[in-house]
This record gives C-alpha cells, sequence and structure tokens, in this order.
C-alpha cells in the first residue's frame, strides 16, 4: 500500500526532502514507516525515538497504516 | 468563539483582544511570545517559524477546548495567533487571549495555552546568529540540534 511520508524542520534538512510516497506491506505499522525512514540516506541525523503522527495526530508505535495515510516525523517543537 | 491561526502578516494584539472581549466579561489575560536577542548565549538576529500546518492548527484547536473545560470558560473566551515565516527581533511570534467572567481562571487558562502550545503544537524555529550562521533550536533544551552556515 502507498502512504505518504512528511519531513520537517531539522529531520527535512537531514534527509534532503519534505515529502515522499512510500509502498509498505499492508498491516505496516508507525514502526515500519520509521524503517523505512531510517534506511534512507540522511537519516543517521535523526534521534533514536522521534515523535510520528498520522493524519495530523500524535500517533504511537504500534498504529496500523492504511493506504493513503499520512506519516508525519515530527522534530522537538519550538512553537511560542 | 474560540479561535486559532497561523498567520504570515504582523499579529494585530489589539484586534485579537477584542475578539475574546464582551460586556458578559470581567477579565481579559494575554499572552504575547516575542523573538530574543539572545539565546543560549549567542546573539540572535531574526527567527524563521514553521509549522506542520495542519497539524498545528488542530493542536491549538484541542489546547483551547481542553483550557475551556479545565477553566470553566465563558464564551467568547479564547484566541491563538502564531506567526510564521521570517521574523526580526521583538517582532510577535504567539498572541494569546482568554477572557472570561473572573481574572484567576483568565490567567490560568492563558498559562495552560502556553504551555502546552510550546509542548505539542508542531511548530519550528530556525535562529539566525550575527555571525552568519543558522540553527533549529527546540522548547526542550536550548541546544542546537542542527547548524549551517548561510
Amino acid at each position: 500500500m502507498r502512504v505518504g511520508l512528511r519531513l520537517f524542520a531539522s529531520y527535512a534538512d537531514a534527509l534532503g526532502t519534505r515529502s515522499l510516497d512510500v509502498t509498505l506491506a499492508d498491516g505496516a505499522t508507525v514502526r515500519d514507516a520509521l524503517a523505512y525512514v531510517r534506511a534512507l540516506p540522511g537519516a543517521d541525523g535523526l534521534p533514536p525515538a522521534p515523535l510520528v503522527a498520522v493524519n495530523a495526530e500524535y500517533a504511537p508505535l504500534d498504529r496500523t497504516l492504511a493506504a493513503g495515510d499520512e506519516v508525519a516525523l515530527i522534530p522537538p517543537v519550538a512553537g511560542g | 468563539m474560540n479561535q486559532v491561526a497561523l498567520v504570515t502578516e504582523p499579529i494585530d494584539v489589539a484586534a485579537l483582544l477584542a475578539r475574546v472581549s464582551s460586556p458578559t466579561v470581567g477579565a481579559v489575560a494575554s499572552f504575547l511570545g516575542t523573538v530574543r536577542n539572545m539565546n543560549d548565549n549567542r546573539a540572535v538576529t531574526g527567527i524563521e517559524y514553521s509549522a506542520y500546518e495542519e497539524m498545528a492548527e488542530r493542536e491549538m484547536r484541542s489546547i483551547v477546548a481542553e483550557a475551556a473545560r479545565k477553566f470553566d470558560s465563558v464564551a467568547p473566551a479564547i484566541a491563538i495567533e502564531h506567526r510564521l515565516g521570517e521574523l526580526s527581533l521583538g517582532d510577535v511570534s504567539v498572541a494569546i487571549a482568554v477572557s472570561h467572567a473572573r481574572r484567576a481562571p483568565a490567567l490560568d487558562a492563558c498559562r495552560y495555552v502556553i504551555e502546552e502550545l510550546k509542548k505539542r503544537v508542531p511548530i519550528w524555529k530556525r535562529e539566525h546568529y550575527t555571525d552568519g550562521t543558522r540553527a533549529w533550536v527546540d522548547n526542550r533544551n536550548t541546544v542546537a540540534v542542527s547548524e549551517v552556515t548561510r
């Protein structure tokens, strides 16, 4: 299934992209999406356990993804 | 009439206060975050803010709803604007206005909103320094998480 990945701020700089479409196995979880990202060039700049959001809401590692989901890696926030 | 917004133009603080004011309230509390010239002993010349906009708006709406429940706010009650883009020293980066019948819940709700915003809302900032370098910084500490030369 296809899911969209979004990267922001320092993570987008590290991986050199802000978004990409990826193919994951049916039933894949947030953990699987993270494993995919970790294999990309530049991913050694990511922390061990980045926060993740699915469809604009914070999500746990075991959250099961559905086709068309938007998975975002959320760097440490700095609003205010 | 709770409302949240991400804006690229300077924040009109008077308009924000007016939005939550009404004859039914006895207090309007506000908080402004502004761009400071020093951080972590480095001279700052400006800050660039960016966001995951859909999620940032959603999180801000959640925070407003939580604050309204927690502090029993009367409507019209809470408004937040956060600015994105390039900001200069002294610019207002975030403005929060809370109205309530009484001052204590207005002040408490205002504090709650800014503290939760700083913890949860996906907004990022990159500081620019007098030596020409830039760095992403976060709210957990003021240590640069990455650095590039302009």
